[in-house]
């Protein structure tokens, strides 16, 4: 499944919002973090705002914050709101058998990445970007000797 | 290629569904501390009511017999572990050590994790999964699966939470009928 930009720019900041939800983070620090121009991502924060994902805090110190529930919010609900996300029953438009044996096949890819994308929350998320970054920190194991076949 | 060995019963059965939970949780419960044990005969009544809340249907022959098989069955790596509050039992798990099933290393598997929807939120469910783990734990392994249909986003978030990733066996099926 890959994801389109603004998609992935609104799971990147949603998740940067929620890490820390009493903070409010200035657009201009997500762009940077993420590489992005502040144009692109203030519509992207603006439809997380339009519906009721983040706040925007005007004047000085302000930002967005996540006014969410990250226990309940899935990555599934986030990915909807900025792409079409086509049902997992195949595509029946196909003419040929040929046609409708690989849309069978790819319908069985998409409905593992929905079920995945519809039960990990924004808390999960961050359960996990706070264990590889204990990964990371930790230090590296020994490599293995390769063995030999 | 790996060896595929059909499981038993127990580890063919998707995991439980939990009904969806009300919309407050019973307060008297909220304050109420919780504890894990192992289950006992008087705690299926319990078991099977929560079991038909869910699937609709009281098993009784079937509670009955999956006791026989995994109370008292800590040796064989066997767990069938309550969740009460007080004196009431509001959820169960279910689960076992398997050993070199599907070409795999011996692994914890659970089966059936159930809460009782005016339990939830208190972190029953929680508490059940890491005390069956701290037991697969002591029995050696380092690993626990469970298998359950993608549609139940309640339960697969739950286990999602808890650190649970996709594993590296893909679930197969065809019909049988000509």
């Amino acid at each position: 499944m890959k994801l389109q930009q603004n998609t992935r720019l609104a799971l990147f900041s949603l998740l940067e919002f929620a890490a820390d939800p009493q903070r409010q983070i200035p657009a201009a620090e997500i762009a940077q973090k993420y590489g992005v121009s502040s144009h692109h991502l203030a519509k992207v924060l603006a439809e997380l705002s339009r519906v009721g994902m983040v706040q925007s805090v005007r004047g000085v110190g302000g930002g967005y914050r996540f006014i969410g529930n990250a226990r309940r919010l899935t990555l599934m609900d986030v990915i909807s709101r900025f792409e079409d996300v086509l049902p997992v029953e195949g595509n029946h438009s196909e003419a040929t058998p040929v046609g409708r044996a690989l849309a069978s096949v790819l319908s069985e890819i998409d409905a593992i990445a929905k079920a995945s994308m519809s039960s990990i929350t924004l808390e999960t998320m961050l359960r996990i970007v706070e264990r590889q970054q204990a990964a990371s920190a930790a230090p590296a194991a020994p490599k293995a000797k390769p063995s030999k076949h | 290629m790996s060896k595929t060995t059909p499981p038993d019963a127990a580890s063919k059965r998707r995991t439980k569904a939990m009904a969806p939970a009300p919309a407050a949780v019973a307060p008297v419960r909220a304050r109420t501390a919780l504890s894990i044990r192992a289950v006992r005969h008087e705690d299926l009544d319990a078991v099977i009511e929560m079991d038909a809340m869910v699937t609709g249907i009281h098993k009784r022959d079937y509670w009955n017999s999956l006791y026989r098989r995994y109370a008292d069955a800590v040796a064989t790596g066997h767990h069938f572990l309550v969740a009460t509050a007080g004196s009431e039992v509001i959820g169960f798990v279910i689960g076992e050590v398997r050993d070199w099933e599907f070409g795999s290393q011996p692994c914890g598997w659970v089966f059936a994790i159930d809460v009782r929807p005016d339990a939830r939120l208190m972190g029953a469910a929680t508490q059940l999964l890491q005390a069956i783990c701290q037991r697969f734990r002591r029995a050696g392994v380092s690993k626990v699966r469970t298998l359950l249909a993608r549609e139940n986003t309640l339960i697969l978030s739950f286990f999602r939470s808890q650190g649970m990733m996709i594993s590296p066996f893909i679930p197969l099926e065809m019909d049988l009928e000509q």
